[in-house]
């Protein structure tokens, strides 16, 4: 790889603007805590793009060989989102590089190359998108400079096509520039190419592991392994608010293959030749449990309520509903969500090798920096002892953000002194999941008799989201009050409504919860949606017109949302009446900067919901590969679709439930609709965010429609026609 | 005990517990890793390979069934470097997102379409069972009909 002895300087001075800028700031911002500066992240954290918080360095993140392979360090993981397709098609244009010449692997922290945020909330390809075409264009003028020097010529007489430079039948590759090169010069960071000139950018170019992934190649944290590995099966508590005591190895430890038995840091593992060995012997242990308080779905049933908890006021314009004059009574609805599971595919683990007080782990991990630092403290050595070598993610979803796994594997790999792998089974899965905390909400409006909407609201009580999250400091919980991850998308964006606000009420529940794709947002706009929906019904007025009639701003991400709305409608031919058994649900929201509108063409067959087609207009501005855009809409309807009819956890005497897939039950090959007809508009001259925004709108779509068909307004997820 | 089978063609004897899942033989004994654990219970479809050219769920398969018997995994599945149908459907049709439990929807699908050639859409909701927690279902769907054409051209052929 390319050296420079100065880069740090240059770097530190040219990067600055991008770097330390990320949810660390808004945070810091927050500290003063007064509550305009809490108003101001409120309204930030739903309508910002968080900037690229790590390392700049042109080099660190593109290598370039003398055998002329370009190989991308990523520090953003692959999921399954198209992210390393994205960043390569950025990498591309800039480098003028064909994509197959661009090969992206995972950085390894060891490398430096650290990212302070992670990857998610569609954040990787969106923060990345001028940070990394710079650093691209910084990388490509730096060759230039060097070929010329090399060449004898001057820098702006060159041709550079296909990662070759070329003048007057000269020629030379990137490989041949940088053979030999000990000290480069960083330029000044290059003028970037217009929308205009792209070539690769807005390609729907197949994604770059789609071979990989058909031939099944062994690319997972599951598939990664040691030489003379052994394998371990933790035990993890069946029950929540328990404590597990008085164990009884006797049978455990006698049973084929097992090698040891680790107690340490909190935790208990079962070292074994094989996994099924590891397995089996961890389920002989014997051990009682205490516990402290009795739970059921009922009670936190009862604790998610809006009143509960402490309020924080995230939106505000005008009086409360209450305080509105005028005849009339108010509107009031109460909506629901469950507790929702992760369920990807691919359970966590990690591979670890522990030796000579180093530490190397193979893992699926959303943070690999926080899953470093996390097992730098519980080894007691340094970070820099640690090298967190992530792997393709078998799904996240928000489920890899806690990486416990890796700590247990490093601990059981000193323990036993050889490498060891260590993953949950699925039952571990399901009971220990970081769920999507469950939700009540009661939406309030008061509309005038000329059917104008004078005053709406929403109230929205939920557990934990970002609060508990590693990367966020516990001083900010108290400072920020609200959950910024709970309110995601539960602002209320019809701001032509004289009085609005929006309440959150924050209830701390006795089991985990955490992200879950776009977070707070599927749940807040399946409230605020069909609430919406209901209004337009009440007040004999199309649900298309009354959204538009009060987005009445004229800031460009209003500007996005109408057009969205506008086009949707009209694609879609939206119509109020049920056609041949059919209706259509109208629903949109903002996410992070995007604006998404769905219709849902929903029917009931043998007493089943069915939806045959959904109509998408979606704003992310610049979409980087068009194919993959579409593939994440298409994944967030289907997701949507199954988290709307199906998915939901129990709690019975303070055990989760169900433990498996089919008892969790989700959608399947008969739930895809047969038609997505996908309309792409580009608003805005930036890649914004994509996984997850169009989550939003499809439960409340189908609610509509369900509504349309059945007069019957569905309230709780999952929907039931009962 | 001592099992032999032949997987992907090739004849192998394995020496483990035959309660063992044959899942955990073809990834930790013989190294082949694109057969993936989804749930252990039979319950996602994420480990289906085939045994005597019929889909089986290998995680819950004890390894000593197999004695005997024909096992073909994805790694099998085409013709050396040459894709078999349903993964060159999978690939026209850009289907992966995680790519996790792609192989085993694309075992599933390879076993349907010896059955039924030529699937129609409630056929494919019937038989395809599996389950893809990035809900790829919309292009797999397509990429199922297109493997079912693909498959009936090189047959005519």
């Amino acid at each position: 790889m390319a050296k420079n002895k100065e880069k740090k300087g240059v770097k530190r001075r040219k990067f600055l603007k991008y770097s330390g800028a990320g949810l660390a700031l808004m945070f810091g911002g927050a500290i003063i805590g007064c509550n305009p500066i809490r108003r101001i992240v409120f309204e930030k954290s739903e309508t910002t793009i968080a900037p690229y918080s790590g390392d700049m360095s042109p080099m660190l993140w593109i290598q370039i060989s003398p055998s002329n392979e370009i190989l991308l360090h990523s520090t953003k993981v692959e999921m399954g989102q198209g992210t390393f397709t994205g960043l390569a098609q950025l990498v591309a244009e800039e480098l003028e590089v064909t994509i197959d010449k661009i090969k992206v692997v995972h950085a390894e922290t060891k490398s430096g190359n650290l990212d302070g945020f992670g990857t998610g909330g569609s954040m990787a390809v969106a923060s990345l998108w001028t940070p990394l075409r710079e650093m691209a264009a910084t990388m490509r003028e730096m060759l230039r400079a060097k070929a010329a020097e090399k060449l004898g010529v001057s820098a702006s007489s060159m041709f550079l096509e296909n990662g070759t430079f070329s003048v007057e039948g000269k020629s030379m590759t990137f490989g041949e520039v940088v053979k030999d090169v000990e000290e480069w010069d960083i330029p000044d960071t290059p003028k970037l190419k217009p929308k205009s000139e792209f070539k690769i950018i807005g390609k729907g170019i197949p994604r770059i592991d789609l071979h990989d992934k058909v031939v099944g190649a062994p690319i997972f944290g599951i598939d990664a392994s040691f030489p003379d590995m052994l394998y371990a099966s933790v035990l993890r508590p069946r029950m929540i608010d328990a404590e597990m005591r008085d164990f009884d190895f006797s049978v455990a430890e006698k049973m084929p293959g097992v090698v040891q038995i680790v107690q340490e840091n909190g935790f208990i593992g079962v070292v074994a030749k094989s996994q099924f060995e590891a397995d089996s012997a961890r389920k002989k242990i014997k051990f009682d449990y205490v516990t402290n308080e009795v739970w059921n779905l009922k009670r936190v049933r009862e604790k998610i309520l809006v009143g509960n908890g402490k309020k924080t006021i995230f939106q505000k314009e005008g009086d409360a509903v209450e305080d509105i004059d005028g005849d009339g009574e108010a509107l009031v609805m109460e909506f629901r969500s469950p507790i929702g599971a992760h369920a990807q595919l691919e359970p966590n683990g990690a591979v670890a090798h522990f030796r000579d007080g180093k530490v190397d782990i193979k893992v699926s991990t959303q943070v690999p920096k926080t899953t470093r630092n996390e097992v730098a403290k519980a080894l007691g050595i340094d970070k820099e002892n640690v090298n967190i070598i992530p792997t393709y993610l078998g799904g996240g979803f928000g489920r890899r953000l806690h990486t416990p796994n890796a700590i247990q594997a490093a601990i059981m790999s000193r323990a036993v002194g050889k490498p060891v792998k260590s993953f949950f089974d699925r039952k571990q899965e399901f009971q220990n999941d970081t769920f999507r905390p469950p939700t009540h909400h009661v939406m309030k409006a008061k509309v005038s008799e000329a059917g104008d909407l004078l005053g709406m609201e929403h109230q929205l009580a939920s557990g934990d989201v970002l609060f508990n999250y590693p990367l966020v400091p516990k001083i900010a919980n108290p400072i920020m009050r609200a959950d910024i991850g709970s309110i995601r998308g539960g602002s209320i964006m019809y701001d032509g409504i004289p009085h609005h606000r929006s309440t959150y009420y924050h209830v701390d529940l006795p089991f985990a919860t955490s992200f879950w794709r776009s977070l707070g947002l599927m749940a807040n706009s399946f409230a605020i949606e069909s609430f919406m929906d209901e209004v337009a019904l009440k007040t004999g007025q199309s649900p298309v017109d009354l959204r538009l009639k009060n987005i009445t701003q004229d800031d460009p991400l209003k500007v996005r949302i109408r057009n969205v709305i506008k086009m949707c409608a009209e694609e879609s031919g939206y119509t109020d009446e049920v056609v041949n058994g059919r209706a259509m649900g109208f629903a949109a929201s903002i996410d992070a900067s995007s604006s998404c509108a769905q219709v849902a063409e929903v029917s009931i067959v043998d007493g089943r919901i069915k939806v045959h087609k959904v109509t998408v207009a979606f704003d992310c501005g610049i979409a980087v590969n068009p194919d993959q855009v579409r593939a994440q809409i298409e994944g967030c309807i289907c997701m949507g679709i199954s988290a709307a009819l199906y998915e939901k956890m129990d709690l019975r005497n303070n055990k989760l439930y169900p433990v498996n897939y089919g008892a969790y039950e989700m959608a399947l090959m008969r739930d895809a609709p047969n038609e997505i007809d996908i309309h792409l508009i580009e608003g805005a001259d930036i890649a914004g965010p994509v996984g997850e925004p169009p989550l939003g709108p499809i439960a409340p779509a189908i609610g509509n429609a369900i509504r349309r068909l059945t007069g019957k307004r569905i309230t709780d997820l999952p929907m039931s026609l009962v | 005990m001592k099992i032999s089978f032949k997987i992907n063609g090739a004849q192998r004897t394995v020496d483990v517990d035959g309660d063992t899942p044959l899942l955990w033989v073809i990834r930790d004994g013989l190294d082949l890793k694109g057969t993936k654990f989804g749930c252990g219970k039979a319950a996602c479809g994420a480990c289906t390979i085939h045994v005597n050219g019929g889909a089986v769920r290998s995680c819950a398969y004890p390894v000593k069934l197999a004695e005997g018997k024909e096992v073909t995994t994805i790694e099998g599945l085409g013709e050396g470097d040459a894709l078999h149908p349903v993964q060159q459907a999978w690939k026209e049709e850009v289907v992966p997102q995680c790519g996790y439990c792609q192989p085993g929807f694309m075992m599933a699908t390879a076993a349907m379409l010896d059955k039924i050639p030529n699937p129609t859409d409630e056929d494919i909701d019937n038989n395809i069972i599996n389950v893809c927690r990035c809900a790829t279902y919309y292009r797999m769907r397509k990429a199922i009909h297109r493997a079912a054409a693909i498959q009936s051209q090189t047959n005519i052929q």
